[in-house]
C-alpha cells in the first residue's frame, strides 16, 4: 500500500494530476456529453420513423389510385342510333342521352365477348353491362360530339371499369366480399377475370387521375384531381402576387423606416398574434368579408387566394423582418457613409443580403398555404365542380376546387376506392411541396452564391 | 530649406485656410447618457485634425456628429450647431444624405460591402453620377485604390468579394471607398488600427496628399500617428473637449495637466 506522495501544499484537486489520466470532472462532463447525444440521435430516431410510416401509408394506400382497370372494346358507332336525323347536325346529335349510348355500349360488349369467345353463361345483360363504369356513356358521347366524323366507324373504345372491379384487381374487393355486396356479383369479377385474360380488360397508369375533373360517389373510377391541382395552382400563384409584395413591403417599413413607437409596437404584436390565429377564422372572415360584403363567387380561386394571403402575410412579414434584421448593421453604415440615401441602402445592399430568408420564409408560407384546408371548405370551395375553370385571369374568377379540400372530400365519401383516391391525392399534394422545397433550396443557393 | 521634423514639415500657415467645419457648444445624449458636453472645435480646410483621448470619451460619437451618422442611432441626441461651409448642418432643410456624400467617412471597423471590389468602390460614383462612362469609373476606381495603397494587390481580383481581402486590405478598401466619392471632408475613424506599419505609413502618406485638397479628420489611438500626420490636435477626455490646439503645441507644451498625463502614458 503506496500512496504517491505529495510534495508541498496541494492547490486544488488538479494538483498532481498527469494529462494521461482523465479526472472525475472531466468524466462527469464527458457522461453528461455522451448521455446529451444519445437523447438527441433517439429524438431523430423517433422523428424518422414517424416520417417512414407516414410515407409508406400513404404510398401504400395511395399509389393504387395512379393506376386503373381499363376496358379496350371494339364498338361500331352506329350511325341511325347516334344520329337519328341523319344530317349529322352537332345540336341534333345531342338529343341523344347517355342512356342511348349506355344500350350502344352494352350491345358492343356483348358482342366483343361474343367475338372473342369468352363465355358469359347465366349472366343478364345488365351484369355484363355493368363492367363498365357508369362514367363510360358520358364518356363515348363527349368524344362523339366532339368529333362527329367517327359516326359509322368502328373505333377502339377505352373506358374504366367499374370500382368494384378496379378494387378486386387491387385486392380491395374479394369473392366472399362480392357476395355480400349489392354492386357486384361473384360471377362479374370471374367474367373479369377472363376478360383481362383474353386483353379485353388491363390495368395501366392512369393520366385521368392526374387531370381528369372530380366524379360522383357512384363512379369512383373516373374521379380525378385535374380541377383541384388547377385551383391550387391558381391560389397559389395569386397568393405568391399578392403576399410577396405585401409581406415584403410591410416587412422593409416597419423594419427600416418606421419610427420606433407606440404604433409600431402595436403593429408588431399584432402581426405576431395574426400568425397564431387559427385558420377557420380567416376563412371566416373570407366569407364576410370577400363573399358577402364584396360580393365575390363562392368556390373561386381568388377568394381563396385572398383568404390564403391574409393567413401567409404574417408568416412572410415576420421571416422577412428576421432575415432583415440579421444583415450587419455596419453594411448599413457603410452605404449611408457614401451617401447613399435611406432607400439605396435597403434596395442595394439590405435586401440582397436578406433575399435568401425571404425566399425560405416566402415558400414556407405558400406551402402551408397550399396545405391548408378549413378556411376554403368556408368559402365554398368543398362543392363538387365538374367543368374547369377558363384559363387565367378569368379563371380566378370560376368555380374550382382545391388539393387539400379534394382530400377532405373524397374521405367523407362512402365507396372504399375514394379511400384510395385520397391517398393519392395526398401523394400528389407531397409531391407539389417537395417541388417548393427543391425551388426554395435552389433559389437560395443562386442568391447566396452572389454573397 | 530641407528640415528634418515631419511635424513642423506638415505645419501650413493657419492664416492661409478657412474654417470647412464650426462646432459651437455640442452636446451629445444616448438617452440619458451626456456622451459629449459643450465641445467648440473650428476644422480649418486643407488640414488634418487629430482627435486624441482615452477609450470611451467621445471621439467616434463627435466624428458622427459631423456628417449626421449620428441620427442613425435612434437613441441619440444631438445638440448645439455644427456649421459646414457656414450652413447649419444640423438645419431642417439638410438632407443627410447630401451632406455624406460631401462628408465622406472611414469606419472603425472596416465594413466593405459585400461586392467585388470593384463595385466597392465604384459604387459611391454610381450613385452620385460621377462618372459619364465605363471608362472613366474605371479610372475612379483605379485612382481610389491607388490612393488607398491597394492597387497593386488588388487590380488582378478587382471582381473578387471585398468581404475576402485581409483586415487591413479591407480598411483601405473602405478608405478607397470614401475617397472615390471625392468629398471635402474625409472623417477617419482610426483607419490604421488594423494596418501593418507599411500600410499605415502609406495611409499617412495619402493623408497628407488628401490635405492638398479636403480636410481631414482622424481618430487615433497612436500619439506617433497623430504627431506625424496632423496639423491641429484635439484631446477628448470624458465627453469634453480639454484642449485643442496645434500640433506641435500640444505634444510639446501641453497646457491641461490631463492631455499631458495622458500623452506622456499616464492616463487613458
Ligand atoms: N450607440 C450607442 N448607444 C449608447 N451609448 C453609446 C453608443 N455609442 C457610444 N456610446 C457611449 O458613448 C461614449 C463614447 O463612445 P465613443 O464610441 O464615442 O468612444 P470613443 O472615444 O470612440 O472610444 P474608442 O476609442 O474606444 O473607440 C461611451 O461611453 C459609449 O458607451
Ligand atoms: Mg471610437
Amino acid at each position: 500500500m503506496s500512496m504517491p506522495q505529495t510534495t508541498g501544499p496541494q492547490t486544488g484537486h488538479r494538483a498532481s494530476k498527469s494529462l494521461l489520466e482523465v479526472d472525475a470532472g472531466t468524466r462527469r462532463r464527458n457522461r453528461a456529453e455522451a448521455r446529451f447525444r444519445s437523447y438527441g440521435i433517439a429524438a431523430i430516431g423517433v422523428a424518422v420513423l414517424a416520417l417512414v410510416l407516414l410515407v409508406t401509408s400513404v404510398l401504400s394506400n395511395g399509389l393504387g389510385a395512379f393506376r386503373q382497370t381499363f376496358v379496350i372494346m371494339d364498338i361500331t358507332l352506329a350511325a341511325d342510333t347516334l344520329d337519328p336525323s341523319g344530317t349529322g347536325d352537332v345540336d341534333a346529335m345531342k338529343r341523344v342521352s347517355t342512356i342511348g349510348y349506355g344500350k350502344l355500349l352494352k350491345t358492343a360488349l356483348i358482342a366483343d365477348l361474343e367475338s372473342r369467345g369468352i363465355p358469359t353463361e347465366g349472366m343478364s345483360e345488365k351484369e355484363i353491362a355493368g363492367l363498365l363504369s357508369k362514367e363510360a356513356p358520358a364518356q363515348l358521347r363527349n368524344m362523339v360530339l366532339a368529333d362527329p366524323s367517327l359516326i359509322g366507324q368502328t373505333i377502339r373504345f377505352k373506358t374504366y371499369a367499374t370500382g368494384r372491379v378496379d378494387g378486386y384487381f387491387k385486392g380491395r374487393v374479394s369473392m366472399e366480399s362480392a357476395e355480400r355486396d349489392s354492386n357486384v356479383t361473384p360471377a362479374q369479377l370471374e367474367l373479369a377475370d377472363r376478360m383481362r385474360a383474353k386483353g379485353l380488360m388491363s390495368v395501366g397508369f392512369n393520366w385521368g387521375f392526374l387531370f381528369g375533373p372530380d366524379a360522383s360517389e357512384l363512379r369512383p373510377e373516373a374521379a380525378g384531381l385535374g380541377i383541384a391541382i388547377l385551383g391550387s395552382a391558381y391560389m397559389m400563384i395569386l397568393v405568391l402576387v399578392l403576399a410577396l409584395p405585401i409581406g415584403v413591403a410591410a416587412s422593409i417599413y416597419l423594419e427600416e423606416f418606421a419610427p420606433q413607437n407606440r404604433w409600431t409596437d402595436l403593429i408588431e404584436v399584432n402581426i405576431a398574434n395574426l400568425a397564431a390565429v387559427p385558420s377557420i377564422v380567416f376563412g371566416i372572415l373570407g366569407l364576410a368579408l370577400f363573399i358577402n360584403f364584396m360580393g365575390l363567387p363562392q368556390s373561386a380561386p381568388v377568394v381563396g387566394a385572398l383568404v390564403l394571403t391574409l393567413m401567409t402575410l404574417p408568416t412572410i412579414i415576420i421571416a422577412t423582418r428576421a432575415s432583415l434584421k440579421s444583415v450587419p448593421p455596419s453594411i448599413r453604415s457603410a452605404a449611408l457613409g457614401v451617401g447613399a440615401s435611406k432607400m439605396q441602402t435597403v434596395f442595394h445592399h439590405v435586401l440582397p443580403l436578406a433575399m435568401p430568408g425571404i425566399l425560405t420564409g416566402t415558400i414556407i408560407g405558400l406551402a402551408q398555404a397550399l396545405g391548408e384546408t378549413a378556411p376554403l371548405l368556408l368559402i365554398g370551395m368543398v362543392a363538387f365542380v365538374r367543368d374547369f375553370p377558363s384559363a387565367p385571369p378569368e379563371g380566378f374568377m370560376d368555380p374550382a376546387a382545391a388539393l387539400p379540400v379534394q382530400v377532405y372530400n373524397w374521405t367523407q365519401r362512402a365507396d372504399p376506392a375514394f379511400v384510395e383516391r385520397a391517398s393519392g391525392a395526398i401523394i400528389v399534394l407531397l409531391a407539389f411541396l417537395l417541388t417548393m422545397n427543391i425551388v426554395a433550396i435552389v433559389l437560395r443557393r443562386r442568391f447566396e452564391r452572389r454573397w | 530649406m530641407m528640415k528634418d521634423n515631419r511635424i513642423e514639415e506638415r505645419t501650413v500657415d493657419m492664416d492661409m485656410t478657412e474654417t470647412k467645419i464650426s462646432a459651437r457648444n455640442v452636446q451629445v445624449y444616448y438617452g440619458e447618457t451626456h456622451a459629449i458636453r459643450d465641445v467648440d472645435v473650428d476644422i480649418l480646410d486643407k488640414t488634418v485634425t487629430a482627435f486624441i483621448g482615452p477609450s470611451g470619451c467621445g471621439k467616434s460619437t463627435f466624428l458622427r456628429c459631423l456628417n449626421r451618422m449620428n441620427d442613425t442611432i435612434p437613441i441619440c441626441r444631438v445638440e448645439g450647431t455644427i456649421l459646414l461651409d457656414g450652413e447649419d448642418i444640423y438645419d431642417k432643410r439638410v438632407d443627410p444624405v447630401q451632406l455624406r456624400a460631401r462628408v465622406g467617412m472611414v469606419f472603425q471597423k472596416p465594413n466593405p460591402f459585400p461586392k467585388s471590389i470593384y463595385d466597392n468602390v465604384a459604387y459611391g460614383p454610381r450613385i452620385h453620377g460621377l462618372a459619364r462612362s465605363k471608362a472613366e469609373l474605371d479610372d475612379i476606381v483605379e485612382k481610389s485604390l491607388r490612393r488607398a495603397a491597394l492597387w497593386s494587390e488588388a487590380k488582378d481580383r478587382l471582381d473578387q468579394p471585398g468581404t475576402g481581402l485581409s483586415g487591413g486590405q479591407q480598411q483601405r478598401l473602405c478608405i478607397a471607398r470614401a475617397v472615390a466619392t471625392e468629398p471635402e471632408v474625409l472623417l477617419m475613424d482610426e483607419p490604421c488600427s488594423a494596418l501593418d506599419p507599411i500600410a499605415t505609413a502609406q495611409v499617412e502618406e495619402l493623408i497628407d496628399e488628401l490635405r492638398r485638397d479636403y480636410s481631414v479628420v482622424i481618430v487615433t489611438h497612436s500619439m506617433q500617428q497623430a504627431a506625424r500626420v496632423s496639423q491641429k490636435t484635439a484631446f477628448f477626455h470624458l465627453g469634453s473637449l480639454v484642449e485643442f490646439g496645434e500640433t506641435g503645441e500640444i505634444f510639446t507644451n501641453p497646457q491641461d495637466p490631463r492631455t499631458e498625463s495622458y500623452i506622456t502614458g499616464r492616463i487613458g
